[in-house]
């Protein structure tokens, strides 16, 4: 990607070889152990999509019905989903109650996929707000001073706080209150919350690229034109910008989604009746000598996610930059 | 010098100061938070809530709330709502439980991603270097809490090779301290070892093809003496700069998770049933003390910049 890229417009017979994406995605094809992630990726993504057909058709039960004093009958015996000590039943093979209850007769099974979307989609609009706005901040913090004088404190205030701290603390504050119309419960509140917690790290990057894409000829070449300072930063430098900014993405959603378990587990993020892999995780740990799969299914869903996602994202780093030296196949 | 301490200096008030109002703003902000009510309890009559806001000042504008605030703060005399107790007094007394958790854990933790980073180096390609890319994408995609509920269950639990949580301390009786702390310090350090080493091992590689290291061998040193004295020197700066700030915030308490999982009464803990709470002055004062280790941190890991590369100079 080197700074003067001619615009991709259709040059006849002269045009030689291929772009430097249609190059990366070759590299990333033949990658094979990135694919593998990417499949079991979407794999992951299509079964929790799937939580309503799974709840409706094969365990006939809602995501929050409780169910304290029924039974079920495992292998011929009748057994208590929550026995009289409180204690909630293990995985019965069933398709009633698959991995279990938790400890208010809820099915585990129908709580991990539910859990599942609601982790996925916080880390989608999580992953969604920070490429917008850290973009946006770091090509405008790069590009004018006046508005890296105001941007660039701003950022660096986020970045010093620990984002389990601060998101944290924000956290316990809006989950009582709300902002506004949106309710304390409303699991946009925490993806809110990730979502400008991790602007920094992209906007930081961006803003580093900016400053050095500025000095470079081409984008005096578009000033001496008279093009405006936004269209120079849109269509001239942004898209010079794309290749750190697609690495980031997964990066970013692996980040969410861990950030949002940290903030659940400590009761700051999603709330309930709303399930996540974070406050299952959270609501299984108090079981982990007595039912330890209440905690360790959606823990292993969880790292499973995020692995595949880091996995990817990886192997997206390599293609775009086959020099970067940390990758998976040296 | 002078310059640099006098800059670092200001610029450390600087960020004190707005982090203080950026935690205190956080609270303030909520529409539905009214502090006086959390204190006097749900039951408590509209006299009793007047009353308590009376006493903490919450029917003063913001500015002066603030003020009055940071001037308790520094005086040490601020209480928090939970309680009454003396939220300096509790740091002062909870410090020492997080020092001993995070000290040895830091070590730990560079100590061995040092030796693995400059071992995946000298053996890139072969199997040690993939199992550590291995170790390192799983060490950043396991949640902290998970991993610790897992070894838990495993070695404290199921074997029980290991105690079941709690804190004793070095002072009483240094083994069972060492004994309690063994899983926490792992749980800390293990997650961090894979990406610190992937790190390292990337700079070692770009700093062995640079001019002084050929330079280093061809004046006739031996391999030993160039690889510890000019390709590690060399290479262990970014890792000293990430370490450095990873260190602050566990000092400052980011070890919430895991002084909460396996019970340890420090600072994190303090922090993590604060937050619970709602109870406002150990969160700000967490915050600030966060905020003074990173600016403490970062000022360190300049001068040692500078100590370790010639070629950096401490200006301004």
């Amino acid at each position: 990607m080197q700074s003067g890229r001619l615009p991709e417009e259709p040059q006849g017979p002269l045009t030689v070889g291929v772009g430097p994406y249609r190059l990366a995605l070759r590299r990333l094809l033949r990658n094979k152990i990135a694919l593998a992630f990417a499949v079991l990726f979407a794999l992951l993504v299509i079964v929790c999509l799937l939580a309503p057909v799974y709840s409706h058709d094969v365990a006939h039960i809602g995501p929050n019905t409780t169910n304290v004093t029924g039974t079920i009958t495992v292998n011929g015996h009748v057994e208590d989903v929550v026995s009289a000590s409180g204690v909630p039943i293990g995985p019965t093979g069933t398709r009633h109650y698959l991995f279990g209850a938790d400890e208010e007769g809820r099915d585990l099974a129908v709580r991990l996929l539910y859990g599942g979307r609601t982790s996925l989609l916080i880390g989608a609009v999580a992953t969604s707000i920070i490429i917008i706005f850290g973009t946006l901040m770091g090509l405008l913090a790069g590009y004018n001073r006046f508005a890296d004088a105001v941007l660039r404190p701003i950022m660096q205030l986020i970045w010093s706080f620990p984002p389990v701290i601060l998101g944290v603390a924000v956290g316990t504050a809006l989950a009582l209150g709300g902002i506004g119309p949106v309710k304390g419960n409303s699991v946009f509140i925490p993806a809110f919350i990730i979502g400008v917690i991790y602007i920094p790290y992209l906007g930081f990057p961006v803003r580093g690229e900016v400053l050095r894409l500025r000095e470079l000829d081409f984008v005096d070449a578009a000033r001496v034109q008279g093009m405006s300072p936004w269209r120079i930063m849109l269509s001239e430098i942004l898209p010079n910008t794309a290749s750190t900014i697609i690495v980031f993405v997964p990066m970013m959603l692996a980040y969410s989604i861990l950030l949002e378990a940290y903030l659940s587990f400590l009761g700051a993020g999603v709330q309930p009746p709303n399930a996540s892999w974070g406050t299952l995780i959270s609501d299984g740990i108090d079981y982990i000598q007595t039912v330890p799969t209440f905690a360790l299914i959606p823990g292993a869903m969880l790292v499973l996610t995020v692995l595949s996602i880091n996995v990817l994202g990886d192997g997206v780093r390599d293609a775009l930059d086959p020099r970067a030296q940390v990758r998976i196949k040296t | 010098m002078a310059r640099f301490v006098v800059r670092r200096t200001l610029s450390a008030i600087a960020l004190l100061f707005a982090t203080s109002v950026v935690v205190f703003g956080i609270f303030e902000v909520i529409p539905s938070y009214n502090p006086a009510r959390a204190i006097a309890g749900r039951n408590a009559s509209e006299a009793t809530v007047q009353q308590v806001s009376r006493k903490f000042g919450f029917d003063k504008p913001f500015y002066d709330q603030y003020a009055n605030t940071m001037k308790l703060i520094f005086t040490g005399q601020i209480i928090d709502y939970q309680d009454d107790l003396n939220v300096v007094q509790q740091f002062a007394q909870k410090f020492p439980v997080t020092l001993s958790l995070v000290i040895p854990a830091g070590l730990l933790w560079f100590i061995t991603a040092t030796i693995l980073g400059s071992l995946s180096a000298l053996r890139a390609g072969r199997l040690a270097d993939r199992a550590l890319m291995v170790v390192a994408i799983l060490g950043v995609s396991i949640p902290v809490f998970l991993l610790a509920a897992v070894l838990l269950y495993l070695l404290a639990f199921k074997w029980t090779i290991f105690p079941n949580t709690g804190y004793t301390s070095f002072a009483a009786n240094p083994l069972q301290w060492a004994y309690h702390l063994v899983l926490p310090w792992f749980s800390i350090a293990v997650l961090s070892v894979g990406f610190y080493s992937r790190v390292l091992r990337s700079n070692l590689l770009d700093t062995v093809n640079e001019d002084f290291v050929r330079t280093a061998r061809a004046k006739g040193l031996r391999q030993r003496h160039v690889f510890m004295r000019h390709v590690l020197r060399n290479s262990l700066m970014p890792v000293v700069t990430m370490f450095g700030l990873d260190f602050a915030t566990l000092l400052g308490g980011a070890t919430l998770v895991t002084e909460t999982i396996f019970n340890l009464p420090g600072i994190g803990q303090y922090e993590a049933e604060a937050i619970g709470n709602l109870d406002v002055p150990p969160i700000l004062v967490g915050s600030i003390f966060t905020a003074f280790f990173v600016v403490l941190f970062s000022g360190f890991v300049d001068v040692l910049h500078a100590a370790l590369d010639p070629r950096v100079r401490l200006s301004g």
